[in-house]
């Protein structure tokens, strides 16, 4: 092969970088090893870890511990999806194409919502684009309730600094989000997650009602298993609404990859961030599918795209959209109700005796509650783990005695109260 | 000649949606029976409608994704030599680690002490790209490339506003990946075009003309996105930090050099990684990939939290303990089981590994442009490509009206994933080849003869081109009526809505 290129050697291929430049030494790296090698490698690395197999999860806070049906992987695992790219030639890309048509269905339906993207990285970052939208049409401020999960609100502080903007924290009372009261004209977007970030129900419509009268954007952050018994954000007047998706599909993999989704109003698709795939025929007349509205993105329009988002989170949406269509209607109604009952139960078995209270008393939630405890959160949740318990998240930024429990459709009654009785030996000691 | 991997038409027209597979009553859930007393949900917050999910049996499931998959080519199925992309191929062995329950069944906000494997995972990897790269310190969080690039010019902003101006330009060659241009605005920045020269490379005396007081930083690839090396890059950085700027790597390329050279060598102070290129793990038909950015040592307290931390006795930490951090830019730690894979493979590979990788991957590039350029000369042949080179159809647009994206569609017919087309923007009839170091010989001359072959067609039947393909399960689909007509969900109307 060198002949055929015409040097005499490998480092003649190297010729050009400067004498100066070149690493003279061998990586300071262990040099490579056999198979066997690094899986006992990583093996011992993961088996350091307490997770899912020896800890029963009863946190969320954004990560959820859902059930992930077989069927899952076997598809979205195959090896002509996993290991295809961006679908820049669409005649050898069709299942992928059409899987990402599929996903934007399925996430309208469940939305009830006009158009979706093919995915963003995660619900936080799909907050950002959301907002990023809201902002293109020239107004600036953008106000969050309270109840929006504090690393969202980081996240969005974060990608503030370089667009120009500052998230204005909207107080929330009792745990949540107070009633909107009027807002000025140069307001972009108000921001609502419903059920919030202690799981309560929050009333979108009326939160959103001044927004809309302002002509602001009404953003809505939701959770897709809900929306098998709630009512979804295109009812409840969102504009935009965007989700973690993790729950559908994708294992907790500490915090990623998940996917964000983001889905909008017709009016609205030309500011959308990201590829989106459109049905079309080909010159025989037969249906495909091909990435459109492509002059919105970077590889066209450069600085002026609507987003700089390239690579997404194709996989996790396919993933996602499998066990969509594996739920159906009626899956992911059952879904919902027994997250919110098992909920309901664990909110009901941790409170009591021990001294242990409901942080909001009376608000209505779905699949997460806060509890406030009579010791330091984080001490009482360290203490469980060694009881074989993942408790929940402390929520520092609201006091130190605030736990978020989060309880999926995976929990049973036995662990529940299992965890109940840990939690009380606990605090007795 | 040795054959393509090719994606045939096959079995009846009209696979439809899922939703067209779907019978009302039908159904592939299954869940325990609840053991608890059912809740109440206030009925003001009812859903009224149940959503439209396809009722379809867990058998019609799996018939209608495997076909979609058998409608889709990918890195197992044959070579993919999309330059830019580095698809190579993906070892396995990183999905069996990946899996391991102790990483994908880890919480992302379980206290530190429950998580010291996963930890010290990132940590070691964290060192690893710092040597490779020649940074200090690096973060993991950024979910892909262009949030990388975004990450870092973030950090250019904070280190030059604590100076006491942010500065208002970044510039970008004119040859750059839209992300760069489009993160530059995000990063509130307005980007300013460098000219290339006639070799392809930057213009370094008019980017002299061009630095200012004003200017942020520069974001360049090396070897460029023309697979070329800079060989000035001593002096392009030199010309940036005289006025105070900063200089971006981005990592897009970094699998030509690894081994050979290092960016913070050349004088870049922030370097971005894409994982699911340089590092193997699994593009997913496009994405999640990986875009860790690595720093020098002086812009180490802007980088992102949380971070992973090692306590004197060896304990490791996710620290959210940095004032002078630009914040967090994922609502967790990024795309963490991508990260477990391309630690398996960097470590996998290790220190002679690496060098190898990229040894090869310039060694088939260079390889591949040799045994096509008599049909497709290379867009700057004065300048030797590194892993990548850009080729040009331009003679044969000119000579038999055969444009870069027909030559794509032949080789499509020939069984192969043709290369990168129309990109970079910069170059007429452009065609962008990345073969990768995983390729064999072999591999190569068929792409090769099936490359030569569409140049002899394009003179002698230019139809063939124009027409094809005509074996896969789609022929040329209209874009534009995609566009106009939108159909971007199967509840929009079929007939087109203006």
């Amino acid at each position: 092969m060198l002949a055929a290129v015409g040097v005499p050697s490998i480092d003649e291929l190297f010729s050009q970088i400067p004498e100066g430049l070149r690493l003279e030494r061998p990586l300071d790296l262990p040099r490579g090893v056999s198979e066997q090698e690094i899986l006992a490698d990583l093996a011992a690395l993961a088996h350091r870890d307490r997770a899912g197999d020896d800890l029963v999860c009863f946190a969320g806070s954004g990560a959820y511990d859902h059930f992930v049906p077989s069927v899952v992987w076997a598809l979205a695992g195959r090896s002509e999806l996993y290991t295809s790219y961006t679908p820049y030639q669409p005649e050898l890309s069709q299942g992928v194409l059409q899987a990402l048509f599929e996903f934007q269905s399925m996430v309208c339906e469940l939305t009830a919502l006009d158009v979706s993207n093919a995915s963003l990285y995660d619900g936080a970052t799909a907050l950002v684009e959301a907002v990023n939208m809201a902002r293109a049409g020239g107004r600036s401020r953008v106000l969050v309730s309270g109840g929006v999960d504090p690393r969202y609100v980081e996240t969005l502080r974060t990608y503030g600094r370089g667009s120009g903007y500052v998230p204005e924290m909207l107080e929330i009372r009792g745990g949540r989000s107070a009633p909107g009261s009027e807002i000025d004209p140069d307001v972009a977007a108000v921001v609502i997650q419903h059920p919030n970030v202690f799981g309560i129900l929050e009333d979108v419509t009326a939160f959103g009602a001044p927004a809309r009268a302002a002509g602001a954007m009404l953003i809505q952050v939701f959770d897709p298993t809900s929306l098998g018994i709630l009512a979804p954000p295109g009812d409840l007047g969102a504009d935009i609404a965007v989700a973690e998706g993790q729950p559908f599909g994708n294992r907790l993999n500490y915090g990623g990859p998940y996917l964000g989704m983001l889905a909008a109003k017709m009016e609205h698709v030309r500011k959308m961030p990201g590829r989106i795939v459109g049905e079309t025929v080909d010159v025989d007349g037969r249906t495909g599918y091909v990435l459109t509205l492509q002059a919105r993105e970077q590889h066209i329009r450069r600085e002026k795209a609507t987003s700089n988002i390239c690579t997404n989170q194709t996989l996790m949406a396919l993933a996602a959209t499998v066990h969509m269509a594996w739920l159906g209607p009626g899956g992911l109604a059952e879904l919902g109700r027994q997250c919110a009952a098992k909920a309901s139960y664990a909110l009901r078995a941790l409170t009591g005796p021990a001294g242990v209270e409901a942080a909001f008393p009376g608000q209505p939630f779905f699949k997460e509650f806060a509890v406030r405890l009579p010791k330091p959160a984080t001490e009482v949740r360290d203490a469980l783990i060694d009881r074989g318990f993942l408790a929940g998240v402390p929520a520092p930024w609201v006091d130190d005695r605030t736990l978020i429990v989060g309880v999926t459709e995976r929990r049973t009654k036995e662990e529940i109260d299992a965890l109940a009785a840990a939690m009380g030996e606990v605090l007795a000691s | 000649m040795s054959l393509g991997a090719p994606v045939r038409r096959q079995g009846p027209p009209g696979e439809g949606t899922v939703r067209d597979l779907a019978r009302p009553g039908r159904a592939a859930w299954s869940f325990p029976d609840l053991d608890v007393e059912p809740s109440e949900i206030p009925e003001e917050h009812r859903r009224r409608e149940p959503p439209g999910l396809p009722e379809v049996a867990e058998r019609d499931l799996v018939r209608h994704y495997t076909r979609l998959s058998q409608m889709n080519y990918g890195v197992d199925t044959g070579i993919y030599p999309l330059g830019s992309c580095s698809m190579k191929y993906n070892p396995k062995l990183a999905e069996v680690a990946a899996a391991a329950p102790g990483f994908a069944g880890l919480h992302p906000l379980q206290p530190d002490r429950t998580a010291q494997g996963a930890l010290e995972m990132l940590w070691r990897l964290e060192g690893a790209l710092c040597e490779i790269t020649g940074m200090a310190r690096a973060t993991l969080q950024p979910p892909a490339g262009a949030s990388g690039e975004l990450t870092g010019l973030l950090i250019m902003r904070a280190h030059h506003t604590e100076l006491g101006n942010p500065r208002g330009t970044v510039l970008i060659p004119d040859s750059a990946h839209g992300t760069n241009p489009a993160s530059t605005r995000l990063g509130g920045y307005r980007a300013v075009p460098v000219p290339s020269t006639s070799r392809g490379l930057v213009d370094v005396d008019k980017l002299a003309g061009l630095v200012n007081e004003d200017v942020a930083g520069l974001m360049l690839t090396n070897p460029n996105t023309l697979g070329l090396f800079e060989e000035d890059i001593a002096r392009i950085t030199a010309i940036v930090h005289d006025v105070g700027g900063l200089v971006y790597y981005d990592g897009a390329n970094l699998n030509a050099i690894m081994g050979r050279s290092r960016p913070g060598d050349m004088g870049f102070d922030i370097v971005h990684i894409n994982t699911h290129k340089t590092f193997a793990t699994p593009h997913g038909g496009g994405g999640p990939g990986a875009g860790p950015v690595g720093v020098v040592e002086p812009l180490v307290p802007y980088l992102p939290v949380p971070r992973v931390e090692r306590d004197p006795d060896g304990t490791f930490r996710m620290s959210e303990d940095a004032p002078r951090s630009i914040g967090r830019v994922h609502g967790f730690h990024g795309n963490f089981g991508v990260l477990v894979r391309a630690y398996a493979y960097v470590f996998f590979h290790g220190s002679d590994g690496l060098q190898e990788v990229s040894e090869l991957a310039v060694l088939n590039a260079n390889y591949l442009a040799s045994a096509i350029v008599e049909d497709f000369p290379l867009a700057y042949p004065d300048s030797r490509p590194m892993h990548e080179f850009v080729a040009t159809a331009a003679r044969l647009e000119r000579d038999a009206g055969v444009r870069a994206m027909d030559v794509a569609k032949r080789v499509i017919d020939l069984g192969f994933h043709p290369s990168t087309v129309y990109f970079p923007l910069v170059v007429e009839e452009a065609m962008m080849v990345e073969p990768t170091e995983t390729e064999s010989k072999e591999t190569l001359d068929g792409f090769a003869a099936a490359m030569r072959q569409a140049a002899a067609e394009a003179r002698s039947d230019p139809d063939l081109l124009h027409e094809a393909p005509v074996t896969t399960p789609v022929r040329r689909l209209d874009e534009a009526r995609a566009a106009r007509h939108l159909r971007l969900t199967w509840r929009d109307d079929r007939s087109g809505n203006d």
